[in-house]
């Protein structure tokens, strides 16, 4: 395996963006993260984005995009129709392959352009599911309710997760709900689909986000403390609701497992659960106990930007270690109904 | 055994809220005024029309707004002999590009009234705007492209668009 470490992340506030496009918020995160690796936008071998086009409602939106990247002279591209977190997987194989030694990974994602609960509804089974157009929070409520009844835990358990993600959010300047608030507060609430209330949802917003990834000795020379990528993989569970047990995410399990999650202490985890029993579920999953931090940007609850918010969390990782404030991480990113993609990354600062 | 099915209807229906952008609502707006406005980038001095906010050469913003001729030069052509949902342009029909004068692309539309045969590359054109009363920020407010009458631009001038 070929070392390839981050060398740069950039991210757009979360918002709702109703003047500009989807280039125009690209623009200035694309270029500064490529100004932050200290490599030469021709240099970078290989760039790789992550984007849904049903957001947009306009096929092939993302090649558009590119307008964004500077693709003349022609450039070497792909895209996954998935979070941003997946084109960092796409990237990092090509890294591997030794085609090429860097990458400019990106994704964004505007979900206030269509209705974002039917736009959803239509990652389920086409078939038997998606015509009944069940709304992502009935989806994951689904799943809070068989995970409170298997594990003894509360509603008053998932406002915790709350209170400390906003509270966690407070030294985030991306996030949009930060600040003191009490369980209690929030359990007035009344429910949005039971047992879910707002606290437990995410915050859905408009973003991008952008980053380099530079392979062997190299990444040394162009930033003071590469993060290195240690383990990185990705698993699926099944589409049908009905044939998972919606408790546990053997997903997550497998992918932390080849990732090498347990290999060695954890200093902090970036978790990308827009819903709060989801968090518990992947705590549970990625095999953190007690002692991790979890989340200290308030993750997908403070601000969840679609189809950049797993490549999010693992940037606000690395940033994090690049900081100084912690050596070895794991980020995770989720995509689909109830949990059902995930892809598990170890990191870990030079 | 039952019937065998062999399809199910499942209706989708999806609205969007489309966002054009800064650098294109500019352009839209312009429209409604009887103005060509693009937007030039800084490194290499393109300008674009319409505009998307960006140079994709140089991946800058093109954040200035100029304005450029409605008189152009159709670089390429080609009579349309099909009929089509959306548009009800009398068969057959020119679609043309046009570089604008001012302009670093060609801008699609349509030539009318001319005789088809003499739609040619080279072909000087100026916008015909729809009544001040149609005006809107659509680029339906250019009713099309028509002879300006002005002699034949040389092919050099053109050749990199053709």
């Amino acid at each position: 395996m070929r070392d390839v470490a981050i060398v740069s992340f950039a991210q757009s506030n979360c918002a709702k963006e109703t003047e500009r496009n989807e280039v125009e918020i690209l623009l200035p995160v694309v270029a500064e993260a490529v100004k932050a690796s200290g490599l030469p936008r021709s240099e970078i071998g290989f760039t790789c984005s992550g984007s849904s086009d049903f957001l947009q409602g306009q096929p092939f939106a993302f090649v558009m995009a590119l307008d964004a990247v500077g693709a003349w002279p022609p450039i070497k591209e792909s895209h996954v129709e998935q979070d941003g977190a997946w084109a960092l997987y796409e990237a990092w194989v090509k890294l591997q392959t030794g085609e090429v030694d860097s990458a400019l990974v990106y994704s964004f994602g505007k979900s206030a352009a269509g209705d974002l609960a039917e736009v959803l509804a239509l990652t389920l089974d086409p078939y038997c599911v998606a015509p009944l157009w069940p709304d992502a929070d009935s989806i994951a409520a689904l799943q809070a309710r068989a995970f409170l009844e298997k594990t003894g835990k509360t509603e008053r358990d998932l406002a915790e997760v709350a209170v400390r993600s906003r509270r966690d959010a407070k030294s985030n300047p991306h996030a949009v709900l930060k600040g003191d608030v009490t369980a209690d507060e929030l359990l007035a609430a009344p429910y949005v689909s039971s047992p879910l209330r707002a606290h437990d949802c995410p915050i859905n917003c408009d973003g991008a986000t952008a980053m380099v990834i530079v392979a062997g000795e190299r990444a040394k020379k162009v930033v003071p403390r590469p993060v290195w990528i240690r383990g990185i993989d990705h698993r699926v569970d099944p589409p049908a609701l009905g044939v998972r047990d919606l408790t546990r995410s053997p997903s997550t399990e497998i992918a932390a497992g080849k990732a090498g999650v347990g290999r060695d202490r954890i200093d902090f985890a970036e978790i990308y659960a827009p819903y709060t029993h989801q968090e518990l579920i992947l705590k549970e999953a990625l095999g953190l106990t007690g002692g991790v931090t979890i989340n200290p940007s308030g993750g997908a609850l403070v601000a969840h930007t679609l189809m950049s918010c797993g490549l999010n969390r693992i940037g606000d990782a690395a940033a994090r270690i690049m900081a100084g404030k912690g050596d070895r991480a794991v980020a995770h990113a989720t995509q689909g109904p109830a949990l059902q993609q995930n892809l598990v990354c170890v990191l870990e600062g030079e | 055994m039952g019937e065998s099915i062999k399809s199910v209807v499942t209706p989708v229906h999806l609205e969007y809220d489309y966002s054009a952008g800064t650098a294109t609502s500019r352009f839209l707006r312009g429209l409604a005024k009887k103005k060509i406005v693009g937007g030039e980038c800084p490194s290499c001095q393109r300008v674009y029309v319409p505009p998307r906010g960006s140079c994709p050469r140089c991946a800058v913003p093109t954040a200035r707004e100029v304005a450029v001729s409605d008189h152009g030069t159709v670089v390429t052509f080609s009579i349309v002999r099909v009929p089509s949902e959306n548009l009800d342009f009398a068969l057959p029909y020119a679609c043309v590009s046009v570089l604008l004068d001012g302009a670093g692309l060609p801008f699609f539309h349509v030539v009318q009234r001319c005789p088809l045969e003499e739609v040619r590359m080279g072909m000087r054109v100026k916008a015909r705007w729809v009544d001040d009363e149609k005006l809107g920020p659509t680029i339906a407010s250019i009713e099309c492209f028509v002879p300006s009458g002005e002699p034949d631009a040389d092919y050099e001038t053109y050749k990199e668009h053709g």
